[in-house]
């Protein structure tokens, strides 16, 4: 059986088409708030501080983190080659290096907290 | 039948033009463009992430960030994208997982609405945790 990595790249692109569709909307909607004047009291800066320190948090927020920007650099390669770009492993690199590195910024934020 | 070499093999034009020849391809690709919103939005967040980080006055400088017009802007495409997908992905759901129960298959509708009714109290729970309203 040919060895493919496929379900490596596949399995975390599902997940996170998953978790972005149930709270991606709510949370672009929290900042919306935000942009109109009327943040949420979450998002003044004791309380966010004080959130984001707790271990559970930093876990959740960097695995959301990591798996929106996954399914979406996933995505975007899939796009790139729909619409006629056939190199593929050139784009997969650049894609999937932004999302790790995204992710990696998110881990070493989110440790100063 | 001696079968003749073919010289000059056809290549087939790689285009995009396909896009527009059926509104379902353009849906098609109006639900895959909403990763560069996800994924855009997700890196903002990133950069509010390091603000944070830095301290109250870098915090509140996001803040007023958010506040510019390109950025209400993007967050009200953003919004109109992720929703789209959200709505595509929950479609597919009774797809990619059939529920069989004894004899007979969970109807689509059954397991799309659910999944539907569970996006609605998720985001209703948040807006209220986060003190939304």
């Amino acid at each position: 059986m040919a060895i493919s990595n496929k379900p490596i790249v596949w399995g975390p692109f599902a997940a996170g088409g998953t978790l972005t569709a149930f709270v991606t909307p709510v949370l672009i909607l929290l900042t919306l708030l935000a942009a109109f004047g009327h943040a949420p009291d979450l998002l003044a800066y004791d309380r966010l501080h004080a959130f984001l320190g707790h271990w559970l948090v930093k876990v959740a927020v960097a695995g959301v983190v990591f798996l929106s920007l996954w399914s979406a650099a996933h995505r975007l390669r899939i796009t790139c080659y729909d619409l006629g770009v056939r190199a593929d492993v050139a784009v997969a690199t650049v894609v999937y290096a932004v999302a790790l590195a995204g992710t990696g910024a998110a881990v070493l934020y989110l440790t100063k907290f | 039948m001696a079968e003749e070499v073919n010289r000059k093999p056809y290549v087939r034009p790689v285009t995009s033009e396909w896009i527009f020849r059926h509104p379902r391809y353009l849906r098609y690709m109006v639900r895959e463009f909403s990763c560069l919103f996800i994924g855009g939005w997700t890196l903002m967040m990133v950069w509010g992430l390091k603000q944070l980080a830095e301290g109250p006055a870098a915090w509140a400088a996001f803040l007023e960030f958010l506040k510019s017009p390109t950025s209400i802007a993007f967050h009200l495409i953003a919004l109109g994208f992720a929703a789209y997908h959200s709505y595509t992905w929950f479609n597919l759901a009774p797809k990619a997982m059939p529920l069989q129960i004894g004899e007979d298959f969970v109807p689509d509708a059954a397991v799309a609405g659910a999944h539907f009714v569970v996006w609605a109290v998720l985001t209703a729970a948040v807006l209220y945790l986060a003190g939304a309203f």
